[in-house]
């Protein structure tokens, strides 16, 4: 909806991410803000803000095969556990810099979804569902038991700091730019590609994959396409992880996790790169404020068992993402966007 | 001879995969949604038979006859609150709301019981019996009690009008409802027996392994247990259960037990590539 008086005189404009004046002084604003804060917050906040930007990562791309093409994916916290030792073990054992090693790790982490999206050419829907839920529990369990020499097995794997020339990347701060940087690239590479053909077809493909067949599009194809951009968005935020953390274990996530990615990205919104961002900073907001709440509430009530805050936490997310489903199934961006189309009609109401 | 003993343990494991795996057939026969916390509902079965027996001290009969009834309760509950707002919506909302409700359940069970290993009261025969093969009684007793569950379901589906009912929804809801059966009490019926055969699996598997969170991840064992038998099919749930129960004992016999615990997974993906559909499960020809 556009509000009264700007139209889109030509194509370009009509495709452009940032179509008027208004949107390029707030983008840049808000990306001078961004890259300002450091200024304003603490390490503890800045190393919130860095899980935060790793989550997004993953999160962008389950909405791109999830939320844009239609395949649910239950395995992503494999992907970025596959994408976290891919980076770690050529960075140590190969010696590689990270900065050749991260999208290393994403092209093979990609790879490794492709091989995961193979079944796609028979079955679709629910079973397509149940091979990613397979990598789920079969990748960790294999990172923990085949050629430990290499992966360090359920020691785990400590993993170098990455350098920039001579500044060491180690302290919360310039991890913050690291990571910062590479989540504002990966938005605009997904904003770009929902909004030209790739997207399309994607759409195409999980609004009916008949009649996206029937047009044309090589279903299959762009499914294979579609899994490999999500691992490959995968193995970028798990190369972000190895080595923000730097020590990793094939358990740093699990089920749990991939489920908590597809909470995010229908709570965000299904089929928006705008939901991809909102919804794990919702998400991710509501975690630390229930971990705050609890842990001042295990503070006051000394005598309550230790795993309550644990427990609590668990059922809140529960029932915000059951409260969702049912009364705000399109998830914040629709809020968004109906908050948007009435402000730019003011003072009219239709 | 080891190859019988495997064989043996494995079938018997199985049977209690399969029970859980016929609820989840149940429910995806009737209402077409799958359910991603039958595990979680298992445990938290698991838990109340314990809370019963051991916390309230009420006689082991009645505890486990409470516990089902009140699971079945919290199955009728989850369909009414949760999953019947989401009728018409997309396929994944449901399934995210079964995830979300595993989510839930998870940190209700850690909540209030926290992250022990609790023991349920002995209430079947212990030990082993030996006939040139040893036969752990905490694994025979268990699978007689299945097969008899599964005999009794096999009459309830054939004989009764209520079963026939149910079959008849899990057709077609439309002209299920056309003949007068009522769509709504059949889809809350069958989440309090699904919830009410998890518990029993609960029960069945707390007395051999102890009650405790971890228990839920049967229930993502039971998935390849589902897909192989057939989503749609209640005499495929028997024979995945036990099939995916022999290849478990059988590659912890002779490979690891790390291999064992993704063996159902890689059986999985086999299903996937070769016959998607199951064993029993009815074939939906639609080639994209």
């Amino acid at each position: 909806m556009q509000p009264c008086g700007t139209f889109n005189v030509d194509y370009a404009r009509d495709m452009a991410i940032l179509r008027t004046r208004t949107q390029w002084v707030l983008t840049i604003g808000g990306l001078v803000l961004l890259f300002t804060l450091p200024l304003y917050l603490s390490d503890h906040l800045l190393g919130m803000i860095n899980m935060l930007g790793i989550m997004i990562v993953a999160v962008l791309g389950l909405m791109i095969l999830t939320g844009y093409a239609g395949q649910i994916n239950l395995g992503q916290a494999a992907f970025v556990t596959v994408g976290a030792y891919a980076s770690a073990l050529m960075t140590t054992r190969l010696g590689m810099p990270f900065w050749i090693a991260m999208p290393l790790a994403g092209l093979s982490t990609g790879l490794v979804g492709f091989i995961f999206g193979l079944p796609s050419l028979r079955v679709k829907g629910f079973y397509l569902a149940m091979t990613t839920l397979a990598a789920q529990f079969i990748i960790p369990t294999l990172i923990a038991h085949v050629r430990t020499d290499i992966t360090g097995g359920g020691r785990g794997l400590t993993v170098p700091t990455p350098h920039l020339g001579d500044i060491v990347l180690n302290s919360q701060t310039a991890m913050f730019f690291v990571i910062v940087t590479v989540v504002v690239l990966l938005t605009f590479i997904a904003k770009s590609l929902v909004r030209g053909p790739i997207g399309r077809a994607f759409v195409a493909i999980r609004d009916n994959d008949l009649a996206a067949e029937a047009m044309g599009i090589n279903v299959f194809r762009y499914k294979l396409l579609a899994f490999f951009v999500c691992s490959f968005y995968a193995g970028i935020a798990g190369s972000l992880y190895a080595h923000w953390m730097r020590f990793i274990n094939y358990d740093i996530l699990t089920i749990m996790d991939s489920i908590w990615y597809l909470g995010m990205m229908i709570i965000g919104g299904m089929g928006s790169i705008t939901g991809a961002i909102v919804g794990p900073i919702f998400v991710y907001a509501l975690d630390q404020g229930l971990t705050w709440g609890a842990n001042q509430m295990g503070g006051t009530f000394a005598t309550l068992p230790a795993t309550l805050p644990a427990a609590i936490h668990v059922m809140v997310f529960g029932i915000v993402i059951l409260l969702f489903l049912a009364f705000e199934p399109r998830g914040l961006n629709h809020r968004w966007e109906v908050f948007k189309a009435a402000y730019r009609l003011t003072p009219f109401s239709y | 001879m080891n190859i019988l003993q495997f064989a043996v343990s494995g079938l018997l494991i199985g049977g209690v995969y399969a029970l859980i795996a016929l609820g989840i057939v149940l429910v995806f026969k009737a209402t077409g949604v799958f359910n991603f916390a039958a595990g979680h509902i298992m445990a938290l079965g698991a838990f109340l038979a314990y809370l019963l027996m051991v916390q309230v001290g009420v006689p082991i009969w009645a505890g486990i006859v409470i516990a089902v009834l009140v699971a079945a309760l919290i199955g009728i509950l989850v369909e009414r609150l949760a999953l019947r707002r989401l009728i018409g919506q997309a396929h994944m909302s449901a399934l995210m709301a079964t995830l979300a409700l595993a989510y839930f359940l998870q940190g209700l069970m850690l909540a209030v019981w926290e992250s022990k290993v609790l023991t349920l009261p002995k209430f079947l025969p212990t030990g082993s019996v030996t006939t040139g093969l040893v036969i752990d009684a905490e694994l025979l007793w268990p699978f007689v009690i299945v097969m008899i569950l599964f005999g009794a379901f096999a009459i309830f589906f054939a004989r009764t009008k209520v079963g026939l009912g149910m079959r008849a929804t899990a057709e077609d809801h439309q002209l299920a409802q056309l003949k007068g059966i009522n769509v709504k009490f059949v889809f809350a019926l069958t989440w309090a027996l699904a919830a009410a055969l998890s518990t029993i699996a609960g029960i069945l598997l707390g007395h051999r392994l102890g009650v405790s969170i971890p228990l839920v991840f049967v229930g993502f064992k039971v998935i390849p247990v589902v897909l192989l038998g057939g989503l749609n099919s209640i005499a495929g749930a028997i024979v995945g259960g036990l099939i995916v129960g022999l290849v478990e004992s059988f590659v912890a016999g002779f490979f690891n037990a790390w291999l064992a615990s993704i063996a159902p997974f890689i059986v999985l993906l086999i299903v996937m590539l070769i016959r998607p559909e199951g064993i029993f499960g009815q074939k939906r020809i639609e080639r994209v």
